[in-house]
């Protein structure tokens, strides 16, 4: 208990002394990115500005970047100082931050891009693995899901007639479906594929249904009295009206594909982060196992942000 | 209790609507809706004939029936009774002779005011060349004053520029009865009074038909030839008529001196506040 107070405080006086001071460095490089004449290297809170209010404006702006980036830092830095304390007695069964470091750091960080042949590959090929099938499943189930999606949206009989089916069909976790999917395609790869179609198929295509019957009365209304119909009323309402939810699903569908994917590979083997794990725990080799999660981690993320800006250029920002 | 509209206009005035045929003609116009809570009757016995270029106001408490009776004319629903007929023709859908605008602006935010606009005119005027249709818009959209704001997008316009935008892209496809329902009921009081004078300058111009709903009588009485006022529902029908005399062009501080202005006003305060008070009132 005294050691995480004494850690937690630690990190708290560090965040307290650093954030002053890399705000005013920000601030500073600031001014000289914008090439005006340098009056404020004075300290804190003594600038003299021809324009104060820009000139503060631009302080808590900084000031609100820093947070963002030096609270998560500091976070981060506390956990990673109270697992090495707690995990540096002998006997420990996780490795501490440090050693993590030292055991993988060569070749899997070095080197992400090391092939040996078979599964022995740098962690780079392993992720490229896994996107790989995420990729083709999540691009067959967009299809799919905006297509099917879209029919069943303006056909009221369909959307009575399958909604059931689909709420069911949706609770069913990724998993499950890979037994199945392994009888039918009787091949590891195609079945992984499968796994990721089908987790993403619901979100997008339910989303994309809600999408179609939610477009606004006054735009159907709009539509008939200039007798719009049609592809042509598909095209110019039905479909840009429906982007913002094609895109909630979308955001959805490849979260909960990546959440699949690790596992069915801890499955079906071959080269892919999710066996990749699944080995190293075979081999009790934990660091690996530990660096492969905040890989796993990082390009989950990273997946939600690209969808997530896609949909914001396509989007208009006002819907 | 109930008078016969026709015999309702008011005294003061000695004028009749437009000589000739009624454009828009509602005989005994009556709608019921069917839910699973059973039938509900909104409207009944509607009588209402609009002469080609009249203003005409609907006034009554909310939920009396109005949406209802111009959704009945602009074709989205059909009377369960009666006929609604435009130039004797029986009205059985929607279409740009009856061009609508709604509360809500109801302008697609994907497209800017310029595309808005265009998307309807490309519509109606098929065999028109581009440039053509684009003069069209941009046209329009002068006469409203937003030929600045084309490019926008309708987040980036207040509310009043969104109506406007509206209104643009209704005159654009040179309906023969402009239908507006509340246009500006969601507008600050400053900006109503502006789109109003927009609105009939308009008006003047195009001399198209307005058939508007409204529930602001200043509004009623300072744009309309006639006003009709509806009684409450269920099965709501057109309670009074008043015909307003001032001439036009009509400027709004000498309207609001003329003490036949007061009258006509606490005729309508008459109707709806005391004969047809709204229970939730
Ligand atoms: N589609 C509908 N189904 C059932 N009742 C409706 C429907 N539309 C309107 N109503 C009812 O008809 C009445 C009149 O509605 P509306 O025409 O919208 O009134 P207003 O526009 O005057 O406020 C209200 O009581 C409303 O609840
Ligand atoms: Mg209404």
């Amino acid at each position: 208990m005294r050691i995480l107070h004494s850690a937690l405080k630690m990190g708290y006086h560090l965040f307290r002394i650093l954030l002053p001071l890399l705000v005013d460095l920000g601030h500073w490089l600031l001014k000289i990115g914008q090439g005006s004449v340098l009056q404020s290297s004075t300290g804190i809170g003594s600038s003299v500005s021809s324009a104060p209010s820009s000139a503060w404006r631009q302080r808590v702006q900084i000031h609100k970047a820093l947070r963002r980036v030096l609270l998560p830092a500091t976070a981060i830095l506390i956990v990673l100082i109270l697992w090495q304390i707690m995990y540096s007695r002998p006997g420990a069964n996780l490795p501490t931050p440090l050693q993590v470091w030292q055991d993988t750091w060569d070749p899997l960080i070095k080197d992400p891009f090391f092939d040996y042949g078979g599964n022995a590959k740098g962690l780079f090929w392993q992720i490229w693995a896994s996107l790989r099938r995420v990729f083709i499943g999540f691009a067959l189930a967009g299809l799919v899901g905006v297509m099917g999606g879209m029919i069943i949206g303006v056909n009221r009989w369909l959307y009575e007639a399958l909604d059931p089916i689909f709420q069911v069909l949706r609770t069913v976790p990724p998993l499950a479906w890979l037994p199945i999917s392994l009888a039918a395609f009787r091949d590891a790869n195609p079945s992984a594929i499968f796994v990721i179609f089908i987790t993403a198929l619901w979100p997008i295509l339910i989303n994309t249904v809600a999408g179609v019957q939610r477009i606004p009365q006054d735009y159907r209304n709009v539509a008939r009295i200039v007798r719009m119909s049609g592809w042509k009323y598909f095209f110019k309402i039905v479909f840009p009206a429906t982007v913002p939810y094609i895109f909630t699903g979308l955001r959805i569908g490849v979260g909960l594909s990546w959440l699949a994917i690790v596992a069915a590979e801890m499955l079906i083997g071959g080269v892919g982060i999710g066996f990749f794990i699944w080995d190293a725990w075979n081999s009790s080799r934990i660091s690996e196992i530990i660096l492969a999660l905040i890989y796993v981690g990082m390009v989950g993320l990273l997946l939600d942000r690209i969808t997530a800006w896609i949909g914001s250029l396509v989007v208009a920002e006002d819907h | 209790m109930m008078t016969s509209p026709r015999l309702s206009s008011s005294p003061l005035s000695s004028a009749s609507p437009v000589a000739g045929l009624p454009l828009l003609c509602l005989q005994n116009v009556g709608k019921t809706y069917f839910t699973s809570a059973g039938s509900f009757v909104a409207l009944e016995n509607v009588n209402l004939e609009v002469a080609a270029g009249e203003f005409v106001c609907i006034i009554g408490h909310s939920g009396c029936g109005k949406s209802t009776l111009i959704n009945m004319v602009a074709g989205f629903s059909t009377p369960t009774s009666g006929s609604i007929t435009l130039k004797g023709q029986p009205i059985t859908s929607p279409g740009p002779d009856r061009m609508m605008v709604f509360q809500h602006y109801s302008l697609l935010p994907w497209l800017t005011a310029f595309e808005n606009v265009y998307l309807v005119v490309d519509q109606v005027y098929p065999n028109k060349s581009r440039r053509e249709k684009r003069e069209i818009v941009q046209e329009h959209l002068e006469l409203v004053g937003l030929a600045e704001a084309a490019h926008k997008r309708p987040k980036q316009l207040s509310g009043g520029m969104k109506q406007r935008v509206a209104i643009a892209r209704a005159l654009a496809i040179r309906p023969e009865v402009l239908l507006l329902d509340e246009p500006f009921g969601a507008l600050d009081a400053i900006t109503k009074e502006e789109l109003q004078d927009e609105l009939l300058a308009i008006w003047r111009d195009h001399r198209c038909t307005v058939l508007m709903i409204t529930h602001d009588i200043d509004e009623a009485l300072y744009l309309s030839d006639r006003v009709v006022m509806m009684t409450n529902g269920p099965a709501a029908h057109i309670g009074e008529i008043l015909t307003i005399p001032f001439e036009r062009p009509r400027i709004r501080s000498r309207i609001m001196e003329m003490p036949e202005f007061y009258e006509l006003r606490n005729r309508a305060l008459d109707f709806l506040y005391r004969r047809f008070a709204h229970r939730e009132d």
